[in-house]
């Protein structure tokens, strides 16, 4: 949400919903992947998240333009195709409505006219002054639409404007047209009647002409085939998986390692001397080891916190989002959702919910947010508590190789193989228990789109961008804290107090209790704990294990609190860590009972 | 035999992969109106692009573009096949203000 650069609310002293002031209320209204964003971006200038599948905006942005010398603000209102709300996006989109608008601009899809003709009826009905934006007017007709513009003006009673919002063709167009924005003619109509006058425009308006079957088409057709489409689905989730570790590598051996190894640390070094020993250096510094200042190891906010956080997971977090961004753009994971739904399905989430769990691999926060596009509230505590628990973010995956990688890719292995195993019998176990509806998955798959570089980078920036301001402060204030509760000595007996469980249950020594407690701050910080406390690999294993089924972050405490209520998060992390014990009480059962026989 | 089981009413499940068909029929209720907001509604047509093993979607094509049902929703969907829809005119210039 961004209406900082607004300024009518005069700092908080009125509310941005004060409908006094002079300022013009414009909706931004339209069915889901129409490109409502695009247009948002384009008018006002803020970058807001835009890809090719529906339900990208889950709350809405506000934004200021200037039309016609005159001031508006301009509401990016979340994808609804009817205003008898279906799902959580379309009840907002209805209550933004509600709130009053002096004006909507009506995005279209020109390729399905008939089908967005259904919303733009609803609020032409309501008599608010309005004009349509005939988007994606190329696309329509590289497949043989073609649309009657003055007819269909005449047949709306509001001015229709044809746009290509994501090359800028017809913005200007649109404000210009802003002005001439007026009511219609129809009156509220019953569904069955709506319907019926659809029925009767779209032939006057509308022509559908031949054309052959594309490359794109076959590539659909081929997609959604049983046998070759499953197949490409789980090839892409592979692949992906092995690009992202080969780029974020690639990214830490040529570029970050070596600007900390041969630019920071020589700085950091002459700070050390200069600093002697005391309390600034133990917490800018950290210990030294072996005399020297060891980036992972020494713990000091300048040291292990800026490394962890720029050296170690920022590569992963490049390279999972030029991943991530180019499948979404491409509209490639509306086909995930329908490979993966009759898994999903048998936990009481459809396909769909695989959007979300895949942003989670990135970070649970928008992960956990995204699950918004679920309709039932079951759903959304399902896969949420599935995301927290089961699905490990960039920064625990950037732990368990950091910390696991020296035993052999066999303990990373078995990580990912025990959440998927957790993720598997907690789902199921879910979906057996709790009460209540589950919707089944009906979605409208977008049509693949080659992704434009220029949209790629800016949204790879903007992702990047979020990611370092969330994390940054936590990871070096969280670090700043643990030096802090050490010199207190609130560690030690911290540790102190749960090291029964911690020795009893998981085998692990009372030190370890430190990186998990903090761990539940951020992932990463934890992660340079675990290192200096030199632990066996099955105690290693253990502890990585616990770490990676708790929360990620505090963040993603804090948003799920937000999204599912304060009830049902309790609910949730009482599963977690539950489900976090037992895994690690049965790990060390294992281990103990192998070694015995 | 077939022929004729594929002209009675039947459900999307039952249709073969690459057929044409008309919606005669959705399920009442939430499911209905979702599939009615995306402009799958009785009296259109179809083609069946692909039904996903182990219970899985049905994929299908209205106007082009292609939509996913849950295999328990497709079941309500009741159908009947019809022979693939004509080929449509090639352009012409006759079409005066088009985009």
């Amino acid at each position: 949400m961004s209406c900082r650069d607004c300024g009518l609310c005069l700092g908080g002293k009125r509310s941005c919903a004060d409908r006094d002031d002079k300022c013009e209320r414009i909706l931004l209204m339209g069915n889901p992947n129409v490109g409502k964003s695009v247009f948002f971006s384009r008018l006002t200038g803020i970058h807001t998240l835009s890809s090719n599948y529906p339900g990208t905006t889950i709350g809405f942005t506000e934004g200021r333009i200037r039309y016609d010398s005159t001031c508006a603000r301009l509401i990016d209102v979340p994808g609804a195709y009817t205003l008898d709300p279906t799902n959580e996006a379309e009840e907002i989109a209805g209550r933004i409505l509600e709130d009053g608008a002096d004006k909507v601009i009506l995005v279209v899809d020109a390729t399905a006219l008939e089908r967005n003709l259904v919303l733009v009826l609803q609020v032409l009905e309501r008599g608010i002054p309005a004009v349509v934006a005939l988007n994606m007017a190329d696309e329509a007709r590289h497949r043989g639409i073609l649309i009657d513009i003055p007819r269909l003006e005449l047949e709306l009673g509001v001015p229709v404007v044809p746009t290509i919002a994501v090359t800028g063709q017809g913005i200007s167009d649109l404000i210009t047209k802003l002005k001439e924005a007026r009511p219609s003619h129809f009156e509220p109509m019953s569904k069955e009647k709506r319907w019926q006058v659809i029925g009767e425009i779209i032939p006057k308006v509308q022509t559908v002409t031949h054309r052959h079957h594309t490359i794109k088409d076959r590539a659909e057709d081929i997609s959604a085939h049983p046998l070759i489409g499953g197949l490409l689905g789980i090839l892409v989730l592979a692949a992906g998986f092995a690009a992202i570790r080969f780029i974020g590598e690639g990214i830490i051996s040529y570029v970050t390692d070596p600007i900390f190894e041969n630019l920071w640390l020589p700085l950091l070094e002459k700070l050390s001397a200069a600093l002697k020993d005391g309390y600034m250096r133990d917490i800018l510094i950290g210990k030294l080891i072996n005399g020297t200042i060891d980036l992972e190891q020494s713990l000091g906010v300048l040291s292990t916190g800026l490394y962890v956080e720029f050296g170690m997971v920022l590569p992963y977090i490049i390279a999972f989002y030029a991943w991530l961004s180019f499948l979404e753009d491409l509209g490639y994971l509306p086909r995930l959702a329908v490979v993966f739904d009759a898994l999903l399905h048998r936990f009481g989430i459809h396909g769909y919910a695989i959007i979300p769990t895949l942003l989670g691999f990135g970070c649970n926060v928008p992960g956990i947010l995204a699950t918004r596009v679920l309709e039932s509230e079951r759903e959304r505590f399902i896969a949420a508590t599935l995301i927290s628990v089961g699905v490990p973010c960039v920064s625990i995956q950037a732990m368990l190789s950091a910390t696991l990688g020296k035993f052999g890719l066999i303990y990373i292995a078995a990580v990912y193989c025990i959440l998927l195993c957790v993720w598997l019998i907690l789902g199921r176990i879910l979906q057996l228990t709790l009460k209540g509806y589950s919707p089944e998955l009906i979605i409208e798959i977008p049509p693949y789109r080659v992704p434009s570089m220029k949209a790629l980078s800016s949204k790879l920036w903007f992702r990047v961008k979020e990611f370092l301001l969330e994390a940054t402060p936590l990871v070096l204030g969280g670090i700043l804290l643990v030096n802090l509760l050490e010199r207190l000595g609130v560690m030690h007996k911290v540790a102190q107090a749960i090291s029964p469980v911690f020795e009893g249950v998981l085998g692990l020594p009372a030190a370890a209790a430190i990186p998990v407690v903090m761990g539940l701050f951020r992932k990463d910080i934890a992660m340079g704990l675990l290192i200096p406390l030199g632990l066996t690999p099955h105690q290693t294993l253990i502890a990585v294990v616990v770490l990676a089924m708790t929360f990620p972050c505090i963040a993603t405490f804090v948003v799920m609190w937000k999204e599912l209520g304060g009830k049902r998060m309790l609910m949730s992390t009482s599963i977690m860590l539950f489900t976090a014990m037992l895994a690690g009480g049965a790990l060390n059962f294992l281990f103990l009972a192998a070694s015995k026989f | 035999m077939k022929a004729e089981r594929q002209r009675a009413s039947m459900d999307l499940l039952q249709i073969d992969d690459g057929r044409w068909a008309k919606i005669k029929k959705i399920p009442e209720g939430e499911a209905g109106r979702r599939l009615e907001a995306l402009g799958l509604r009785p009296g259109k047509k179809i083609k069946k692009i692909s039904g996903m093993p182990f219970g899985g979607p049905v994929v299908l094509m209205l106007d082009g573009r292609h939509f996913a049902i849950s295999h328990g929703i497709a079941a309500q969907v009741e159908v009947e096949t019809i022979s693939e829809p004509s080929e449509l005119p090639e352009k012409s210039s006759a079409w005066p203000n088009f985009i």
